[in-house]
């Protein structure tokens, strides 16, 4: 045991882990612990609400027209006979705008299956091809369509920002695509995308948690998802009650945040050394 | 055993992956940080190997377009010998200053990647028109204080009135800036609560489940 131990320890461990000293170094920063409290009301709250929402406690979610906006541009792209163009963002997978974007293909990958109508995927990370394709598969196993689905409907198109945006832009004038949906981290290229697509006729839906970008989304898209409505576009669409709960969990801490900046704002206001001597004034 | 594979194991390691950077960010100790390095070491090297993956893609893709002759073929043409001609010479030759793939990256994919970023300015300019036509109220006061930003941030806006380089300061500090806020802290929680509803594996549509 100790040998294999010895083994495995050097490709778990930085060589200079192995010589710091175990008492040398803290196992708990301090200076973190606001964080730390932040996050167990958070985690909390999430938990909470995920439990009521399981007893089957009705929980309010304001439409988001976005999301509602997918099921038509699916269906527009199927009556027109051309392809929904999605695109997850431009960053590696490990980006958590990713994984929402990824979230969200999977259920416009069960509306194309389920409509029939054309996919096609857009990458710049072949680590998000790959993802991509297994869940885009997924839906069409899941919608009984498996024979319409196929590898080349996820396209790793390039492998910089401007030269994604290039293909893209050639994709989406020479396919014409009946709907383009940008769900992700998007960058300078989000107008260039955007404002293609508008030119060529497309419904167009985009959401990002990127602020400097949602203005050009706002201007060239018919649907935009701003900031958190991204992360939340897999609980809506799907509707489960456990991921549905986790938002309203989020909603809490929201309120709590809100307060303490009121609070922090009236405490900023008031000149509280005015008030010490107004004290020790009406005292003596 | 596929139940375990395809489900069980990538909810196993985004739960252990998760807690191992949350514990490291909490702790100070070389132990748990360095471990936290390494972990990201790997998934470079992950992606490095990927990138396989990518190229399989790009020219199975188009070569498929080539040869069956359909319609741009001779971009798609252009784009498998750009792929061999400069990858073949990345391999064989390095990337280093004066290799034929540092020619071709400095002489052809920089300028071009320069003139898309360039083509950006006549993409605002058109965007930019059609969210200013002044239709509704809304559009009106965003054509006016966009109007006011736009001439603050020119050296005639200062002719035209002396203050308004600093009415477009208190605009973009102020209201513009509290807006900007707002998303940001909506942003975070948002990425928050989606981190840990994958976490506790309560989250699987990345997964297509």
């Amino acid at each position: 045991m100790k040998k294999l131990l010895r083994f495995f320890t050097p490709l778990f461990l930085h060589p200079a882990m192995l010589c710091a000293s175990a008492g040398g170094a803290s196992w708990f920063r301090t200076d973190r612990i606001n964080s730390l409290i932040l996050l167990i009301i958070f985690a909390a709250a999430v938990l909470i609400y995920i439990r009521l929402a399981k007893t089957g406690r009705p929980l309010f979610i304001r439409k988001l027209s976005g999301l509602d906006a997918m099921d038509d541009a699916v269906g527009r792209a199927t009556e027109m006979g051309k392809p929904v163009l999605f695109i997850p963002g431009i960053q590696e997978v490990s980006e958590i705008q990713t994984i929402a974007g990824l979230s969200i293909l999977g259920r416009v990958a069960s509306y194309t299956a389920e409509y029939e109508a054309g996919l096609l995927v857009t990458v710049q990370y072949p680590v998000v091809m790959a993802a991509a394709q297994e869940i885009v598969k997924d839906a069409y196993v899941n919608a009984g369509k498996r024979e319409l689905y196929n590898d080349s409907m996820v396209q790793y198109v390039a492998g910089s920002q401007f030269a994604l945006a290039a293909a893209v832009n050639g994709i989406m004038t020479r396919i014409r695509p009946a709907a383009n949906i940008f769900m992700g981290a998007f960058y300078a290229e989000s107008l260039l995308l955007a404002e293609t697509g508008n030119l060529t006729g497309a419904i167009q839906i985009s959401g990002t948690a990127n602020p400097e970008q949602l203005p050009f989304f706002i201007a060239a898209c018919d649907f935009t998802l701003m900031g958190e409505e991204l992360y939340a576009a897999s609980a809506y669409l799907s509707g489960e009650p456990k991921l549905l709960g986790s938002l309203k969990g989020q909603d809490l801490l929201k309120i709590i945040i809100i307060i303490l900046i009121l609070a922090a704002i009236v405490y900023l206001m008031i000149d509280w050394k005015a008030l010490f001597i107004l004290k020790i004034l009406e005292t003596s | 055993m596929h139940d375990l594979l395809s489900k069980r194991l990538p909810m196993m390691l985004a739960f252990f992956a998760g807690m191992v950077i949350i514990v490291a960010f909490f702790s100070g100790h070389p132990t748990l940080t360095n471990f936290r390095s390494n972990m990201q070491v790997w998934v470079s090297i992950i992606g490095g190997f990927t990138l396989l993956l990518g190229v399989v893609s790009i020219t199975s893709v188009n070569y498929r377009r080539v040869r069956k002759l359909e319609k741009d073929w001779p971009y798609k043409l252009i784009l498998l010998i750009s792929l061999v001609v400069s990858g073949g010479f990345g391999i064989f030759q390095g990337t280093e200053a004066g290799t034929v793939y540092d020619w071709l990256f400095q002489n052809m994919s920089a300028p071009m990647m320069s003139s898309m970023f360039a083509m950006l300015a006549f993409f605002i300019a058109s965007a930019a028109y059609r969210a200013f036509r002044a239709r509704t109220v809304e559009a009106t006061i965003l054509l006016v204080v966009a109007m006011i930003v736009m001439l603050g941030r020119v050296p005639i806006g200062q002719v035209i009135y002396h203050r308004l380089p600093e009415i477009t300061e208190w605009i973009m500090n102020y209201p513009n800036l509290a807006v900007q806020r707002g998303i940001i802290i909506g942003a975070a929680l948002g990425a928050a609560s989606m981190s840990i509803r994958i976490i506790l594996g309560i989250e699987r549509t990345y997964m297509g489940r």
